[in-house]
């Protein structure tokens, strides 16, 4: 296949940024489009041109590092990362737009390289179940219904990429940030700090500039883990549980 | 077979660099005697213990935020170190451990079914093909049952039964059900809980860390690790950070094959430029090959993916009996298929640990009976599993490994056979370690993938997960407390110290070289080089002139990537073929070792198979007489021979025999 893409080059954070053309030819329908990728940087290299820098890592669909927006969808016309992404998803001759998540929260560090260090601090914020090593009861003394584990897990999915903010019109990271609140408290070992994490979480969450949420539900659309949409009103419902609780004693 | 000559046996070689010599034997001078099941106690009672007060005086540098990094940097801080890490990637949440998939071994017999801390001891020792330490192994097995427990505290959506407890399944090389699991994802799930706890330290001020920054050298002061040069990858700057003492956790040496199923940014630049300080690298040549993989599809192929070895519970391996046999699988009938494995090995089937699995692939592959592409493929096939369980339930089991699959090759694994073929995967062999995890420079630690203790010549299934916590959680936590208390006020090290001031400048002037070569090669390209060289020669199967062909070429492909390399833009922002070169730089030379130790250890034995050593039934032939030792190799110079210590293994408990699954 022959392919026209149009990549968003930037230099450093504060340069301005363009889309440029490039010519992609022999490209193989069993390629991932990052091997695309790779064979476009491979020539420009050998013109003595920079490569285009893109994150990408475990190539398996589960570190979350490629981010990526492909003809104006966060990893493209299919439900997966970009690194999952095969070229037989494109035809021959096809005009391919690449380009970085975009969001006031996620700046640009160069090309397609985004910050996402936003997402670092909100776990830091409370998403963690605070269980210092060595300190743990026996596995089996407490039982977990297998809906309950079921639940978690189903939260716990979350690779972190950003698809979430990138899809949504207002930026906002309210299918993150549910995904850990969900997945810590459907556990009963979670269930302790429950009212502190969600409260701490949604406050870094505004801290970091993301978006509030209208409820559109691209978010949910996008994300290759299929987190789901209720996942942002069960947070929500945490979060004023938490309040009304945390007000009562105050009270 | 050729004749074993390790001390001189170089008269035949004419290459300088197998002109290796052998040098003083070395002793794991810290594990503790006495009774097997005692000895961690024992080390953990006698082991120095730091004041609290005191912790905080005290920096440790923790590099890499896998599993191992993970665990070691939360629990470090837990104990009141100040601990500085660093991680290549841009999150600590995105290491490797997260693409594991199949599982955790943990003895906690859950199952009634016969397991125990020894069973797993002995399992992972006859696994290993009686090349690790027993000591060692025994902790791990012992450690093995808290790991659950710690896990499930922090929240590890593990699945469960109906009845609300853990669930458990059985993984290949043994024959009990030990292996805890969360879908096909436990890796994710358990580096997640590790990065969770970290965050907690991170955010308590506990540990600072470094994002996006790349170690590539270590600083020895005084004969003592006690810092690092590291890389920001985002600004290029390139800096020291000091420590009293530095913990390497950063993964296995898998990507010299160049397509492995490690990430694409794993790398072996930490533990390479460590062993060019004086850390020992042993047992180079141990690398494990999956036999679970996604066959590759084409040149343009830049890694490969495995697919979980818990598929073989219920999938069955085959190829036709007829070679060059090119009908579709659905077409060849039942009389006509060759379930090689169950065949060869009735009592473990399809469930014979790695190795032996992926080797016999290989053999039907050579004999002309693979399948696919190229013919290099075998099936795994669940049409019985459907047949017999029905497919919701093979797709509640696997439902993710096969949709995983099929965006991969088009093709749904519920009616069409998959094909699988071996791949690189993970390495045994890593810096020498003594029971202590401290690597042969004094304040330098190893843990994880990255160290060579536990495994031998070959690892089992959902042993690695268990090996990285058990080191990042516990086994380090307690021991580097003994040497942290017997240096506890070190002079300060800045950068005006010589060995420091040498560590930054040859990093600078080598990446100042990789940037002006300006060849007309692209530092991908001799990754592909070096990567075919070694799956030809240095791959399933290894030979002598095999080895010798490679240890010939690897020279000659360095010195045309100093000549021929071409790195674009500049080295002060983010530069991916920079980082790439350089750690192509690091494989050149690991390259090398690798294929030394492959040809001075003529015996086969686990993962390492040499044609000369095998029984009349083409199985790993070991020959304890002679190899019944790691092999530490000693840094003398890039090209130079390496020198050789032998550290004998002495088996008290688990009597060495020929490894059978038949």
């Amino acid at each position: 296949m022959k392919l026209n893409l149009r990549v968003w080059r930037q230099q450093t954070p504060d340069a301005p940024g363009a889309m440029v053309t490039y010519e992609v030819d022999g490209v193989s329908r069993d390629m991932s489009f990052l091997e695309m990728l790779d064979t476009l940087n491979e020539d420009l290299i050998v013109r003595g041109e920079e490569p285009v820098a893109f994150d990408h890592d475990c190539r398996e669909g589960i570190c979350g590092a490629c981010s990526l927006v492909i003809n104006g969808e966060a990893h493209g016309p299919e439900r997966t990362t970009a690194c999952q992404l095969h070229m037989r998803s494109f035809r021959d001759g096809d005009t391919i737009d690449v380009e970085p998540w975009r969001a006031a929260a996620f700046p640009v560090v160069k090309d397609l390289v985004v910050d996402r260090s936003a997402f670092d601090r909100i776990i830091q914020a409370g998403g963690y179940i605070t269980a210092p090593t060595g300190s743990a009861p026996e596995a089996h003394a407490t039982a977990v219904p297998k809906p309950d584990a079921d639940r978690a897990f189903e939260h716990a999915e979350c690779i972190g990429c950003g698809a979430c903010v990138a899809a949504c019109p207002n930026g906002s990271a309210m299918l993150f940030t549910s995904a850990k609140v969900n997945h810590l408290g459907a556990l009963p070992q979670g269930s302790p700090e429950r009212e502190t994490r969600v409260l701490d979480m949604v406050a870094a969450m505004d801290d970091e500039g993301f978006g509030g949420c209208t409820l559109t539900g691209e978010c949910a659309t996008a994300c290759p883990k299929g987190i789901p949409l209720p996942s942002i009103t069960a947070m929500n419902r945490e979060w004023l549980r938490a309040l009304r609780k945390g007000r009562a004693a105050r009270d | 077979m050729t004749a074993h000559a390790p001390d001189h046996g170089t008269a035949t070689m004419s290459d300088t660099y197998a002109h290796y010599t052998t040098g003083e034997p070395l002793a794991d001078t810290k594990a503790p005697s006495g009774p097997i099941a005692d000895r961690w106690d024992r080390r953990r009672f006698e082991a120095r213990l730091v004041n609290p007060a005191n912790r905080r005086k005290q920096t440790v540098i923790v590099v890499g935020t896998g599993l191992a990094g993970g665990a070691a940097g939360a629990t470090l801080a837990e104990q009141g170190y100040r601990v500085v890490q660093f991680c290549y990637s841009d999150s600590p949440r995105r290491a490797h451990s997260i693409a594991a998939q199949g599982g955790i071994n943990a003895a906690k017999n859950y199952r009634n079914d016969g397991d125990s801390v020894h069973r797993l001891f002995y399992d992972t020792v006859k696994g290993g093909d009686f090349r690790a330490r027993e000591s060692n192994v025994h902790r791990l097995a012992q450690i093995s049952v808290e790991i659950i427990d710690q896990c499930v505290a922090q929240g590890v959506p593990f699945a469960r039964e109906y009845g609300g407890l853990l669930d458990t399944r059985s993984f290949g090389g043994v024959q009990v059900s030990r292996t805890f699991y969360a879908r096909g994802q436990t890796g994710q799930q358990l580096l997640l809980g590790a990065y969770q706890a970290l965050s907690r330290q991170i955010a308590a001020g506990g540990v600072e860390m470094h994002a996006r920054t790349e170690m590539l050298d270590l600083v020895v002061a005084d004969g003592r690790a006690r810092g690092i040069v590291a890389r920001d990858l985002v600004t290029g700057r390139i800096t020291t950070h000091f420590a009293d003492a530095v913990v390497l956790a950063t993964g296995g040496y898998g990507n010299v094959f160049y397509l492995s199923t490690n990430a694409m940014n794993s790398n072996a630049t930490a533990v390479w430029r460590a062993h060019r300080r004086g850390a020992y690298f042993a047992n180079p040549c141990f690398t494990q090959i999956h036999p679970t993989c996604i066959p590759r599809t084409g040149d343009h192929q830049s890694k490969l993916t495995l697919m979980s070895e818990s598929l073989r519970n219920d999938g069955r391996i085959w190829v036709p009996k007829a070679k060059g046999d090119t009908r579709p699988p659905h077409r060849i009938p039942e009389a006509e298929r060759d379930y090689y494995l169950e065949r060869i090995y009735p009592s473990f089937g399809n469930l014979v640990p790695r190795d032996i699995a992926s080797r016999a692939a290989k053999n039907v592959c050579d004999e002309g009976r693979g399948v696919g592409p190229g013919g290099q493929g075998v099936y795994l096939d669940f049409a019985d599993a459907i047949r017999r369980m029905g497919r919701d339930k093979v797709a509640e089991k696997y439902g993710n490994l096969f949709e995983m699959y099929e965006r991969i090759t088009a093709e749904d694994p519920y009616e069409v056979p998959m094909r699988i073929y071996p791949a690189v995967h993970y390495t045994m062999g890593g810096l020498w370690v003594d029971y202590d995890l401290q690597t042969t420079v004094p304040g330098l630690f190893a843990i994880g993938e990255a160290n060579f203790s536990d495994h031998g010549a070959n690892r089992l299934g959902a042993s690695a997960l268990m090996q990285g916590l058990a080191d990042g959680y516990f086994v380090l936590p307690a021991t580097i407390n003994d040497y942290l208390a017997r240096h506890p006020a070190q002079d300060p090290v800045d950068d005006t110290h010589p060995q420091a001031a040498a560590a930054l400048r040859e990093t600078r002037d080598r990446l100042d070289r990789l940037l002006h070569t300006d060849g007309d090669r692209t530092p991908d390209s001799f990754h592909r080089e070096i990567g075919e060289l070694m799956w030809e020669h240095c791959g399933m199967a290894r030979n002598d002139a095999g080895l010798r062909t490679a240890l010939a070429r690897i020279p000659q492909i360095r010195q045309e990537f100093w000549r021929r390399v071409k790195v674009p833009g500049s080295g002060t922002q983010l530069n991916q073929s920079l980082e790439k070169a350089n750690r192509i730089v690091d494989y050149l030379e690991l390259a090398e070792l690798m294929c030394l130790d492959a040809l001075h250890r003529t015996e086969s034995c686990g993962g390492h198979f040499r044609e000369e050593s095998q029984t009349p039934d083409g199985e790993a032939a070991r020959r304890d007489d002679e190899f019944s030792y790691a092999a530490a190799w000693q840094f003398r110079g890039t090209g130079k021979p390496p020198v050789l210590h032998r550290e004998d293994l002495a088996f008290e408990y688990v009597h060495p025999t020929q490894r059978s699954y038949a």
